[in-house]
């Protein structure tokens, strides 16, 4: 990627992802930090490409909390994650809500409703209401690139966290953006000592959950006549309220119905909402996921109609919208299976599952590109639960498994999942060992290849392909004190690795088989920039030559 | 055509090109002045699954998301893709697929995406310039020529 200038005010087609990036560069964002996660991955790649400082961080913990520490320092920060990675930065968030910040701190959640790419449709806005914070919903690009500059202002105003919650429609949707020229300067970045306020024990935390009460309470009276939320006028016959790409598919699929479309769905303004209800004959809350606004507005005493059940499920489209408006719950067709992923043809990792299968192999398994050896005709994946699991999981199996079963468990994860959180069961691993041993397979390729191939703290390169430290995984395990530690590469007609794995399981001890070769689909990607650091190497030596 | 906006679906399998074929066409209704949206799933794209992208354009677009019923055109880059596809169509909806093109005459296999773009071009009102600016702006130099190529004849509809 080559960085292109800032300052490109012209009308562009962007995608939502591309429209935060260009906003939190207009913002004079200090720094992006997040982990990949579809659909969020985007972000900070092209955070970094309009010319902004973007890294990828182990985990989304450590990322938001790097993000923490910026916004302390009195600057801004952009901490970005899919919904689940919300669950992982979810310690840091709520004690953050309390804290507040010096600078500004916008976190971007990612939801997928309907489950594109992810393994759950968990609704975050759940979380604005968990942890207090204010939570902002674009329904396009030009409302993400608006709305990430009313985030800033909001966090820079009231000195908190602001949760963007954004859906894979709005992040992976192009549409057209007029990008604002020139923008507010950025604060200086400053230490200001402040040990009430920034130290969370008890004593002073108590305080400062009074404080952020006092916030949201001051935010939600500024959002009842606030910039955000817009109605548009229609027929009172039928009367709206819903937030995000919802709102779009509203006006196709009811052009003469008057709609409240919010932009801040967290402290909601309900005075207005109330205001709305009473100016229509039937108000009807549309809303994707959990019933998060219609449970919030009957609580409030409005009686407002919801979706049926049945609609939980799912993203929304056009059609659906029609439907649920029409209160009809036949059920509905489902839609042509499409052709399943699949491991690409020349995947090392075929070999691995292969194998796995022949030797009927219990597989705590884990999530990326490897997940899809679960399917056929490998079937050797027995769990997937979450990023990091595989470890926790197979020792449990271990744990209380009959022997002759016990001795077939395995955990299998990926190079970019096991430095996200596999590094933490690799501790347990060592620390509470089943009685037969254990077997760890990690399956290094060099990348995140599930979300498009990002870089991680394995690889050596950092989020612009640049070197950087590296975390060598053999190392890692031996100085934990497994004693069984291999390094094979998959060859094509070679046995080595099923070998290896059987003489492992057989041992009775803590086993690590990493099994490396870089994904093909990026080989040559990874020989070029191999080439650029020999080169730059070259350079130093000569300049101190 | 709703409300003065078209809905055009493409349609294939991961690794085919359907994505750039889709910001190549959302790219030239953009370049024209329209209201443009584009609405996609990435995420196991790469891994040979199949892929959709919506584009609609006119001069209000609102939802980015075409439903089933709704496509004027669907254009369907791989013959297997065609059949869950095909209710995208609405009633006398127009279908562009592989078969149309002689792929035997194109420079590069891959290029077929652009091809059936360019069989697409003749049914919409589109300046030609728009769409090579719009080819030249998406894709890498190197490979610009060929799918100029392609593009022609897919545009010139000459059928081996
Ligand atoms: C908490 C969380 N963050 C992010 C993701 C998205 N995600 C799924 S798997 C994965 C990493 C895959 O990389 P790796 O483990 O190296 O396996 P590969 O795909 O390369 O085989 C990511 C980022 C997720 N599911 N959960």
């Amino acid at each position: 990627m080559t960085k292109s200038e800032v300052h490109t005010p012209g009308r562009q087609l962007l995608s939502g992802n591309e429209a935060i990036a260009l906003a939190a560069r207009h913002a004079g964002v200090a720094l992006g930090s997040g982990y990949p996660g579809t659909p969020s991955t985007e972000i900070l790649e092209n955070f970094a490409r309009y010319g902004g400082r973007a890294q990828w961080s182990p985990n989304e913990k450590t990322a938001l909390e790097v993000c923490i520490g910026v916004a302390y320092g009195g600057a801004r920060a952009l901490a970005t994650m899919k919904h689940v990675g919300l669950n992982v930065a979810a310690d840091p968030l709520f004690t953050v809500a309390y804290t507040g910040v010096t600078g500004a701190l916008v976190v971007i959640s990612a939801d997928d409703p309907g489950m594109a790419s992810s393994q759950n449709e968990q609704d975050n806005r759940r979380y604005a209401v968990a942890a207090g914070l204010p939570m902002l919903e674009p329904s396009d690009s030009q409302e993400a690139y608006d709305f990430f500059g009313q985030a800033i202002e909001i966090s820079e105003r009231w000195r908190i966290p602001v949760l963007f919650r954004v859906t894979t429609r709005v992040c992976h949707s192009k549409s057209v953006v007029q990008p604002v020229a020139g923008s507010a300067a950025a604060p200086k970045p400053e230490f200001v000592r402040d040990v009430r306020g920034r130290v969370m024990i008890p004593a002073y935390a108590r305080q400062a959950h009074r404080r952020l009460r006092a916030k949201l309470a001051e935010i939600a009276a500024w959002n009842e006549t606030g910039p955000l939320n817009r109605e548009h006028p229609g027929d009172p016959g039928l009367g709206v309220i819903t937030s995000g790409v919802n709102y779009l598919h509203v006006r196709d699929a009811a052009p003469e119905a008057r709609v409240l479309k919010l932009g801040m769905t967290h402290p909601l303004p309900l005075e207005r909402i109330r205001a709305f209800a009473a100016s229509v004959r039937r108000c009807f809350v549309l809303e994707e996921g959990d019933p998060y606004l219609v449970e919030a507005l009957r609580a409030a005493g409005m009686a407002v109609e919801g979706k049926a059940e049945m609609y939980r499920y799912g993203e929304f489209d056009v059609a659906r919208v029609r439907r649920i408006l029409a209160g009809d719950t036949t059920p509905e067709a489902a839609p042509a299976p499409g052709k399943p992923p699949q491991l690409c043809d020349a995947c090392a990792y075929r070999q691995v599952f292969g194998a796995l299968h022949k030797l009927q192999a219990i597989v705590a398994g884990d999530i990326g590109c490897y997940t899809l050896g679960a399917l056929a005709p490998f079937e050797a994946m027995d769990t997937c639960v979450c990023m990091g699991a595989s470890l926790g999981v197979g020792l449990g199996l271990r744990h209380v498994l009959p022997p002759e079963q016990r001795k077939r468990v395995v955990s299998i994860i990926g190079d970019s999942t096991f430095v996200h959180s596999g590094i933490n069961g690799l501790v347990e691993m060592v620390y509470n060992p089943p009685p037969d041993g254990h077997v760890l397979i990690i399956l290094d390729n060099s990348t995140t290849a599930m979300t498009g191939h990002q870089e991680h703290p394995g690889t050596g390169r950092t989020l612009e392909h640049q070197a950087t430290g590296r975390v060598v995984f053999e190392d890692l395990a031996r100085s934990l004190g497994v004693k069984r530690v291999h390094v094979v590469e998959p060859r094509v007609g070679s046995d080595d690795f099923e070998r290896l794995l059987v003489d492992s399981l057989a041992s009775g001890e803590l086993a690590v088989i990493i099994v490396r070769r870089p994904c093909i689909l990026i080989a040559k990607q990874l020989k070029e920039y191999e080439r650029q650091q020999t080169e730059q190497e070259c350079d130093c030596s000569c300049a101190t030559a | 055509m709703r409300d003065g906006v078209t809905n055009v679906v493409i349609a294939g399998l991961g690794g085919q090109g359907v994505l750039k074929a889709s910001d190549i066409l959302a790219d030239a209704v953009f370049r024209a002045g329209h209201d443009v949206k584009k609405a996609e799933v990435h995420g196991m794209s790469q891994r040979g699954g199949s892929v959709n992208t919506d584009i609609r354009y006119g001069r209000k677009v609102y939802s980015p998301m075409i439903s089933r019923g709704e496509a004027d055109f669907l254009v369907v880059l791989a013959a297997d893709q065609l059949e869950h596809n095909r209710s995208y169509l609405r009633p006398g909806g127009v279908l562009v697929e592989p078969g149309m093109v002689d792929a035997s005459r194109l420079t590069n296999k891959r290029s077929i995406n652009v091809a059936l773009l360019g069989l697409l071009s003749r049914q919409l009102d589109l300046p030609e310039s728009c769409w090579l600016e719009a080819l030249a702006a998406n894709l890498p130099a190197a490979l610009l020529e060929a799918n100029r190529e392609a593009f022609e004849l897919g545009r010139t509809g000459a059928h081996g």
